[in-house]
């Protein structure tokens, strides 16, 4: 089938491209793999505290750790969409007859499988120092994370196109990225958080996601935040794709 | 390599062509090749926020041929090309390409094209010959088939040398070389070429030009933009001229040139104030000054007979006291064609030959 086959040309050029600069796969882990190293120890001393989740450090921190790395890694996806719009190769793509969804769908998949790629090596240093957590909560946890990726590297082409500069999307990446981030428990549990920083983030969906893989790690399947994090970033991740395949056709950049 | 079935007739038709782009406030630094921004950096007329880049162009080309597209940066060139490869719509007009309409039919239409832009299109962190095994594959050809194109491609065009080099390691001269064989990997009816010799050194653009009519030669129909009047001289078999969104002349360079009888003959007056405007007055009413024009400090005349003009001009100049230096006589350039049917040289506010212009 067409399709199939120039999805599998394209995402093959794009994983040996990322292989290719196992750089920067390691710079996307940096910034993670210190938190886990250097911030999640202070929790330690944080058990017993009203509000503190059940669990231990790691459990809790863990969770927010794969949503940061789902978070970052992918938002940068855009720096190499521009990268190649201005080597010409985006419009060298769009003038073969691929279609435009098989050129969008093969960066997408290279992107979630380094995020799972990321994903899988950060828990396995995380199991080292000590985390313990459910596998059938970690399997559902990578499923959450996937959909993330997928809204956030669906953000990220779309602003490239739109901006085809990399200055430009650093800055309304940082600008986006860290209010999220801060305000979505990550680091530290919103359960801790005054009243109304908790109701500002009550519209976030990245804080019912960290709250929902919490729960999952514990091999809690019921809770509420579970179900709205899959909806919320489910249908956002929709609507970006949607952005994003209509800046690539009307784009030709 | 497989030469295409040469025919006859017009391969690509332009009728009325238009497109106008959301002016960019600022934008125009961003990346090559960003058609809003880069048509705003030059600037056609504006109505309301809106730059013209194209304002009604008709166009045939025939099959078989190179055609060039002539003009100054922002004339509208590269976003015509862009038009009929399929990357952007316009705004109206109609245009046929190997027989498809382009705006229903692109995917008919990107099956007989080859298209290399400016900025070429290798991916720089792959080798030569991965990216024209990654063309061929998108052009439907399976693995055995690729490969022995792609062997083809580098036997012809001479690439064995550096195509399993990575692309970021290549000179401008090996990676044009690798954008163009990309550009062939389908056997297209048309390739378009945007500014191929752009940034090249002299040897090879010459060798560009030789490998540009090999393509010509086996069958292929050649579009390619430029803004070096040397190169449309000397490569096209028939050029279109535009300026401002505009096509003002269209024909082989050299039916063009003949359109002007006579000789140029060209020079710089002494910097005195009116110099140019009384060395035209010392020159009224010879019979053999066809056209008569003063540019800055020099002065550009038409004329019959150049031989038996140069020291009649050159004796009233001196009696009316006009100095004169860097005296020329030549046959008509393109330039001379351009600057007769727009009022302005092509030269004027493009870079040089060296340039980086974009468009």
């Amino acid at each position: 089938m067409r399709f199939a086959s120039d999805f599998s040309v394209l995402f093959g050029r794009a994983i040996k491209g990322s292989l290719r600069n196992p750089v920067w796969l390691f710079i996307g882990m940096f910034q993670p793999v210190l938190y886990l190293l250097l911030f999640a120890p202070l929790l330690k001393g944080l058990s017993g505290v009203p509000g503190f989740p059940a669990g231990g450090a790691y459990a809790v921190f863990t969770p927010g750790l794969l949503v940061m790395l789902a978070l970052f890694t992918t938002a940068f996806a855009g720096f190499g969409l521009v990268e190649h719009i201005r080597s010409g190769l985006v419009e060298r793509l769009l003038v073969t007859p691929a279609s435009r969804l098989s050129i969008l769908l093969a960066l997408l998949a290279r992107d979630v499988s380094v995020l799972i790629a990321q994903s899988v090596i950060a828990l396995g240093m995380a199991a080292l120092l000590g985390l313990e957590a459910s596998l059938a909560g970690l399997l559902v946890t990578l499923v959450l994370m996937v959909v993330t990726g997928l809204l956030m590297a669906s953000c990220s082409y779309a602003l490239a196109m739109l901006l085809k500069r990399e200055d430009a999307m650093a800055s309304v990446l940082n600008t986006v990225a860290t209010p999220l981030m801060l305000l979505s428990g990550i680091t530290l549990p919103l359960t801790l958080a005054p009243k109304i920083i908790q109701a500002i983030a009550s519209v976030n969906p990245l804080a019912y996601e960290v709250t929902a893989a919490r729960s999952l790690f514990l091999g809690n399947f019921a809770d509420s935040s579970l179900a709205v994090s899959f909806a919320l970033l489910g249908g956002l991740a929709v609507l970006a794709f949607w952005w994003a395949i209509r800046s690539l056709r009307k784009a030709a950049a | 390599m497989t030469p295409c079935i040469p025919g006859s007739g017009e391969i690509i038709s332009v009728r009325g062509l238009r497109k106008s782009f959301k002016a960019r406030r600022g934008g125009a630094g961003g990346a090559a090749g960003a058609g809003a921004a880069a048509a705003g950096a030059a600037g056609t007329a504006t109505r309301a926020g809106r730059v013209e880049a194209v304002r009604g162009i008709d166009l045939g080309v025939r099959e078989g041929e190179i055609f060039g597209f002539l003009g100054p940066n922002g004339a509208g060139k590269s976003t015509t090309l862009r038009i009929l490869s399929t990357l952007v719509a316009a705004d109206a007009g109609e245009i046929r390409i190997a027989g498809f309409d382009v705006r229903k039919r692109p995917g008919e239409v990107r099956r007989k094209i080859g298209y290399v832009s400016q900025a070429g299109g290798a991916d720089p962190h792959a080798t030569g010959r991965e990216d024209l095994l990654l063309q061929a594959r998108l052009h439907g050809l399976d693995r055995s088939a690729a490969r022995r194109r792609a062997e083809e491609l580098i036997q012809a065009l001479v690439l064995s040398e550096f195509v399993d080099r990575f692309v970021k390691t290549y000179s401008g001269g090996q990676k044009r070389k690798l954008d163009i064989a990309i550009g062939m990997v389908n056997c297209p009816k048309i390739l378009f070429l945007d500014e191929p010799t752009t940034g090249l050194d002299p040897v090879s653009r010459a060798q560009l030009w030789t490998q540009i009519r090999q393509l010509r030669d086996l069958g292929t129909t050649v579009f390619l933009t430029t803004h070096y009047m040397e190169e449309a001289d000397v490569l096209c078999d028939r050029i279109a001229i535009i300026d401002h969104g505009h096509v003002v002349m269209e024909g082989s360079p050299a039916d063009l040139k003949g359109g002007i009888q006579g000789d140029i003959l060209s020079f710089t007056v002494n910097h005195v104030p009116n110099a140019p405007e009384a060395a035209l007055e010392a020159l009224r009413g010879l019979e053999f000054i066809r056209e008569a024009k003063a540019e800055g400090g020099s002065l550009r005349l038409v004329v019959s007979r150049g031989g038996e003009a140069l020291p009649v001009v050159l004796r009233l100049l001196e009696s009316s006291g006009v100095g004169v230096a860097d005296i020329s006589l030549s046959r008509p350039s393109l330039d001379d064609v351009f600057l007769r049917a727009t009022g302005h040289s092509l030269k004027d506010g493009t870079a040089p030959v060296s340039g980086i212009g974009k468009e």
